[in-house]
């Protein structure tokens, strides 16, 4: 679960840059007023989610215009509430439904409809105020038929298409990070020793209780598992074969140009 | 005649003996008076709307009363500021010399009442079209001059009539006045560039992308500063290694490689520094758009060729082009990977290019020469990993090894 943001070269354990000098210069009134907002370099959050439909042939109860009945939606990786992240989600069908544009104003963000045709589905994604102001946008194809045409279409068994990301936030308000900071939904890193923040502020109003993830969703026996564990497990079977045949590769030239090679290493490893 | 072939017409309503007759109507028909039939034939047969020059006048012939003779006799230019007198010829009709200003006056670029008079008319009645009005404007003035004229004097029209200054503030004539020296210069870039050969076009390119890295690089170069990243530490040395290089000239090749490949490596980190620095602007975004900004910084010094190399690579190692599930430690792992399919596949290039020059060498000198021990060894070599060596990825080695192309990259491993 603990991110440490290796690829950035920064061990989180350096202490905030903006530290005391930062807010000697500002009036107390200031610091109190911009400390949600204060972003925070080198601390990432990712949410991890799933995004995708899912369709079941509606068999004899199928007519000319529908054919199949499916539902596009939005969740977290392992099923936690996007509702910490996400305040809204648009998703915009195809210009032959009734009022294409479906909003979602909590989770589980899904739409479900009846219908023969396959085409691209845009998702806007909104985020709360103090996440980002920015939407961010995905599409999915959607998916009714089987990808082997001879592939019998089932009506118990749906045709599912999900694809894996993750949002990223490189740099959220501390606010941000104080609400969802022991969340399941988001992926934090460490924090630096001895770094305070602010209690959280909650976003959402009390009257949504209803739970936002998926772990008990009527569909959820269909959903993908996408663990990273085997495609790490490829990827470092490749790189140890690339990076054998490198060597071997190295050996042969310095034994062409001879002794006063110096063969420092020239690429990255 | 066909016309009425094709109606089903009789051909001739009169008979032969009157032809000779009816000629000289049909000649009035053709309408060519005073130029030649093929000259009018030009134009398609039709007169223009508006004749630019009247055609009568182009086969005049001085009328035969008039006595002509030349005399030498003084003029003054009214476009000059002192009274110099000159001399000239001056054609005299019956006695009588020509009267008006001297005839070159009006090209001093003064604008005369009736200049202008018939610019606003030629303006009225060619709708603003100032290429067409240039055209047939007496006095040879350019388009720009034209404009010029024409828009200062509506904006000096305006500026009379308008009760206020500030009620004119708004018109486009008073806020963006015709400026005719940046309108040549315009006009005259526009041209340039598109008479510009595709030799220029690509030298300009080519500088183009270079200002581009140079600039990208510095930008990095302060964004990995600002962010106390260790990068400017790696750039150091390596970027000292850049400057040596150029005084590297007369160097064996085995020396020119490392330096090109410094280059290389610390354009990488420039590109990844950028790329990163960028992302971080966006305030949100996926992985899988991350990781594709940075595939495409890391290959930004690759041709396209080399790129398709390094995916065909990937198929053959068994992974995804794109991670199935692209977690942060997947997409960095993906990104490293392909970072070193890059630099195999530098490395396989370079043993090219050392054992060609070998090669060459050994051909100048021996007429046949069989294959060195070491080249045998790897030929033969069971490459225990997958694939061997020389035909990885479809590699075509040099002339001498085409025959080892048998080696086909899907053999059974050992």
């Amino acid at each position: 679960m603990n991110n440490s943001s290796s690829s950035k070269k920064h061990s989180p354990d350096q202490p905030e840059t903006s530290g005391p000098t930062f807010k000697s210069q500002r009036t107390k009134m200031d610091t109190e007023k911009k400390i949600l907002n204060k972003k925070l370099k080198d601390v990432e959050i990712s949410c991890p989610i799933v995004y995708g439909s899912m369709a079941f042939w509606l068999g004899k109860k199928a007519s000319e215009y529908q054919s199949h009945k499916w539902t596009v939606y939005v969740r977290g990786a392992m099923n936690e509430d996007l509702g910490v992240v996400v305040k809204r989600v648009v998703f915009q069908l195809h210009s032959s439904f009734n009022s294409p544009t479906r909003v979602l104003e909590s989770p589980p963000f899904e739409v479900s409809e009846a219908g023969w045709g396959e085409f691209e589905i845009a998702i806007t994604l909104y985020f709360h105020s103090d996440v980002c102001d920015k939407p961010l946008n995905l599409y999915h194809h959607l998916k009714l038929y089987p990808e082997d045409e001879s592939g019998s279409m089932s009506t118990k068994k749906p045709v599912v298409m999900e694809t894996y990301d993750e949002i990223v936030f490189p740099e959220p308000s501390e606010g941000f990070l104080a609400r969802v900071q022991n969340h399941p939904a988001v992926t934090l890193p460490r924090l630096p020793i001895g770094f305070t923040l602010p209690p959280p502020v909650p976003v959402e109003d009390a009257s949504r209780r209803k739970r936002g993830d998926t772990k008990d969703h009527p569909l959820s026996q269909w959903f993908m598992n996408f663990s990273e564990a085997d495609e790490l497990l490829q990827l470092a079977a490749a790189r140890q074969q690339v990076q054998a045949h490198i060597a071997k590769l190295k050996r042969q030239i310095s034994v062409i140009d001879g002794p006063h090679q110096q063969l420092k290493s020239i690429s990255d490893q | 005649m066909d016309a009425k072939d094709i109606l089903g017409l009789p051909k001739n309503s009169l008979p032969i003996p009157q032809e000779k007759k009816s000629r000289p109507p049909k000649d009035s028909q053709r309408k060519p008076d005073g130029i030649s039939r093929e000259v009018y034939a030009l134009t398609g047969g039709l007169a223009p709307l508006m004749p630019a020059i009247d055609s009568t006048q182009l086969k005049k012939q001085p009328p035969k009363d008039e006595k002509i003779t030349w005399q030498w006799l003084p003029f003054t230019n009214s476009a000059r500021k002192d009274t110099l007198q000159l001399y000239h010829w001056v054609r005299v009709v019956n006695g009588v010399p020509p009267t008006g200003d001297y005839s070159f006056a009006k090209y001093n670029k003064g604008w005369t009442k009736e200049e202008t008079d018939q610019l606003f008319d030629l303006c009225q009645r060619f709708d603003l079209r100032f290429i067409v009005i240039a055209d047939r404007f007496s006095s040879s003035r350019t388009v720009e001059e034209l404009k010029d004229r024409y828009y200062s004097v509506c904006r000096a029209i305006v500026a009379a009539r308008a009760p206020a200054l500030g009620d004119i503030s708004g018109n486009p004539l008073v806020k963006e006045p015709y400026n005719v020296s940046q309108e040549i210069e315009r006009k005259r870039a526009l041209s340039m560039v598109l008479s510009q050969t595709k030799h220029q076009e690509r030298k300009d390119a080519e500088v183009l992308a270079e200002a581009k890295r140079i600039t990208e690089s510095r930008m990095a170069a302060k964004v990995a500063e600002e962010s106390e990243l260790p990068v400017p530490s790696n750039a150091g040395p390596e970027s000292a290694e850049r400057a040596s290089f150029p005084g590297d000239t007369v160097s064996p090749s085995s020396n020119v490689q490392l330096p090109s490949a410094t280059i290389a490596s610390s354009a990488l980190t420039a590109d990844n520094a950028s790329t990163l620095a960028s992302l971080r602007m966006l305030r949100v975004y996926l992985r899988t758009y991350a990781l594709d900004q940075m595939v495409q910084a890391a290959s930004s010094s690759a041709g396209l060729r080399t790129i398709k190399r390094v995916e065909q690579t990937l198929q053959e190692l068994g992974v995804n082009l794109k991670p199935r599930v692209p977690t942060k430690s997947v997409c960095a792992e993906h990104l490293e990977l392909r970072k070193e399919i890059l630099t195999l596949l530098n490395l396989q290039k370079q043993l090219q290019y050392k054992e060609a020059e070998g090669s060459s060498f050994r051909d100048c000198s021996y007429a046949d020469t069989p294959s060195t021990p070491k080249r045998s060894n790897r030929g033969g070599d069971q490459d225990r990993t997958f694939v061997p060596d020389m035909s990885f990825g479809g590699e075509r080695v040099g002339k001498r090894d085409q025959k080892r192309k048998v080696h086909s990259y899907l053999l059974p491993v050992v």
